[in-house]
């Protein structure tokens, strides 16, 4: 699992890579009422807006980590947004995208980066 | 705002022992919510008890020889009339018949006029008031007073363990007397739409008594973001989004702020435009929305009709705790405004269905009679 700086991950299988965000997002959002993911067959750049993940508060992007084409969306989501919050790095996975180049997931970082990233907020 | 140095309530401590976030509000340092969060604190209020830090908000006492008289030069409510022991909601008007601010104004003793404004707005009202009414009152603002707010279903219970006289008071009631080992004053009043109470204790006590407050199981700290949503559910406004200098409490559907017997002397700011608002009808007026599909419509979202053309736009939303979906208020033309009304609201280029339905969005509780 590799991890960006706005607290989303990224697992690979293949060249399916799925995307959530990580606990410390979760619970920095608090309770997840609403998500919206994104339509199969989209295609994203690095950066671009995959998905939103709605807080009674206000609503937060996820950015698509890494390039790709959308193939599967977690609509599950859409009964049981609480799912964000239970298992965020499994469970509550918003998309999974095909994507065309590994070197955009090695470079991002691994879990110990990632935690050391955290200590410094 | 990030640059300004943040003022802090006597309660600061507090809150962060209670595991508070602390965010910027109207220039303060306050917890928008603690460890249970905004989803868990709205619904424990409803149930509950919900404790609330309000002191950013301004008070202050008008004094002067009839400083009710003097009072109704800037509003329109009806302060003459105002009994002793009592409260109002009201709005400060502008020439334009425009909302400076909406505030509570209440007589708790003999002492002038005790009023409430909203933190954000407090500065610019004291001046306005001040302006307006020089030589009529003067206005000694409170500065060494917190706010306390304790609201939901069982927030009377817990008062009434430490004071049983705030029994005795009904909604919009208003006292000063001892209590919690000092001098306070206390409405029965809030802004969530439940029954509750305001206090306005001694900044040197106001953690004492919110720490006491804090030992009964029936209530918990509830931050700003817990605040917004219920007072959303109870169709309430929030200065700054949902009314402001150029909307009139006609279009914001605070005709009850207008007093009907002022509505015929027209004496009071902005009179011809509210008059006339009255006899043909506002331009737009604020309504409350159902979101039927989708994401919440939060402020800034715009509202269509049903050929997809815009027609207004949400001022306040998001989603409803205690009704398990997205609600709004928003501005609507007056023909597009009756209960059923189908919209749609548009978030992230979508259009959504929403339909208009009557405000509150959840029955309020206040206690009109003991």
């Amino acid at each position: 699992m590799r991890f960006t700086k706005d607290h989303e991950w990224v697992a690979l299988d293949g060249d399916v890579a799925t995307i959530g965000i990580t606990a410390y997002a979760a619970e920095q959002l608090g309770d997840v009422v609403f998500v919206e993911t994104p339509e199969i067959g989209k295609t994203v750049k690095a950066g671009d807006g995959l998905a939103v993940v709605e807080s009674v508060k206000a609503a937060s992007d996820v950015y698509a980590p890494i390039s790709g084409e959308v193939v599967e969306a977690n609509t599950e989501l859409g009964d049981a947004p609480e799912t964000v919050n239970a298992v965020p790095e499994s469970g509550g996975w918003f998309a999974k995208l095909k994507i065309a180049d590994k070197g955009q997931y090695d470079a991002l970082m691994d879990r110990d980066a990632y935690e050391t990233y955290l200590g410094t907020l | 705002m990030s640059d300004e140095v943040l003022k802090t309530t006597p309660l600061a401590a507090a809150h962060v022992e209670a595991g508070a976030r602390m965010v910027p509000f109207a220039g303060y340092s306050m917890p928008v919510q603690y460890k249970d969060g905004v989803l868990k604190e709205h619904l424990w209020t409803r149930e509950h008890a919900g404790l609330f830090d309000v002191s950013h908000m301004g008070q202050a006492r008008l004094r002067g020889v009839s400083p009710l008289s003097a009072f109704e030069e800037i509003t329109p409510g009806d302060f003459i009339g105002l009994k002793p022991g009592k409260q109002r909601y009201s709005v400060l008007l502008n020439k334009k018949g425009g909302v400076i601010d909406d505030l509570m104004a209440a007589r708790p003793d003999d002492d002038g006029l005790f009023v409430v404004v909203n933190g954000a707005c407090k500065d610019n009202d004291f001046k306005v008031i001040d302006n307006e009414l020089a030589g009529q009152v003067t206005i000694e603002r409170l500065e060494n007073r917190a706010l306390l707010a304790i609201q939901g279903p069982e927030a009377a219970a817990v008062i009434g363990r430490h004071l049983p006289a705030a029994l005795r008071m009904v909604f919009m009631d208003s006292r000063a007397m001892p209590g919690f080992g000092t001098n306070i004053l206390i409405s029965r009043s809030g802004y969530t739409g439940e029954d509750g109470y305001e206090i306005s204790v001694p900044n040197h006590q106001a953690q004492a008594i919110w720490n006491l407050l804090l030992e009964d199981e029936r209530v918990r700290p509830i931050g700003l973001g817990a605040r917004d949503s219920l007072r959303l559910e109870a169709g309430l406004p929030l200065y700054g989004h949902d009314v402001d200098e150029t909307v009139s409490p006609i279009e914001a559907d605070l005709a009850f702020a207008v007093s009907v017997k002022r509505r015929d002397a027209r004496d009071f700011p902005g009179a011809s435009r509210i008059a006339k608002e009255l006899a043909e009808g506002p331009s737009r007026k604020r309504v409350g929305l159902k979101v039927l599909e989708g994401a919440p419509a939060r402020e800034g979202a715009e509202i269509a009709d049903g050929s997809g053309a815009v027609v207004g736009v949400v001022t306040s939303g998001g989603f409803s705790p205690s009704l398990g979906y997205p609600i709004a208020m928003g501005f609507v033309p007056p023909a597009l405004a009756a209960l059923g009304t189908q919209l749609k609201v548009i978030v992230r280029g979508k259009p959504q269905a929403a339909e208009v339905v009557a405000m509150p969005f959840v029955p309020t509780r206040y206690v009109r009679k003991i």
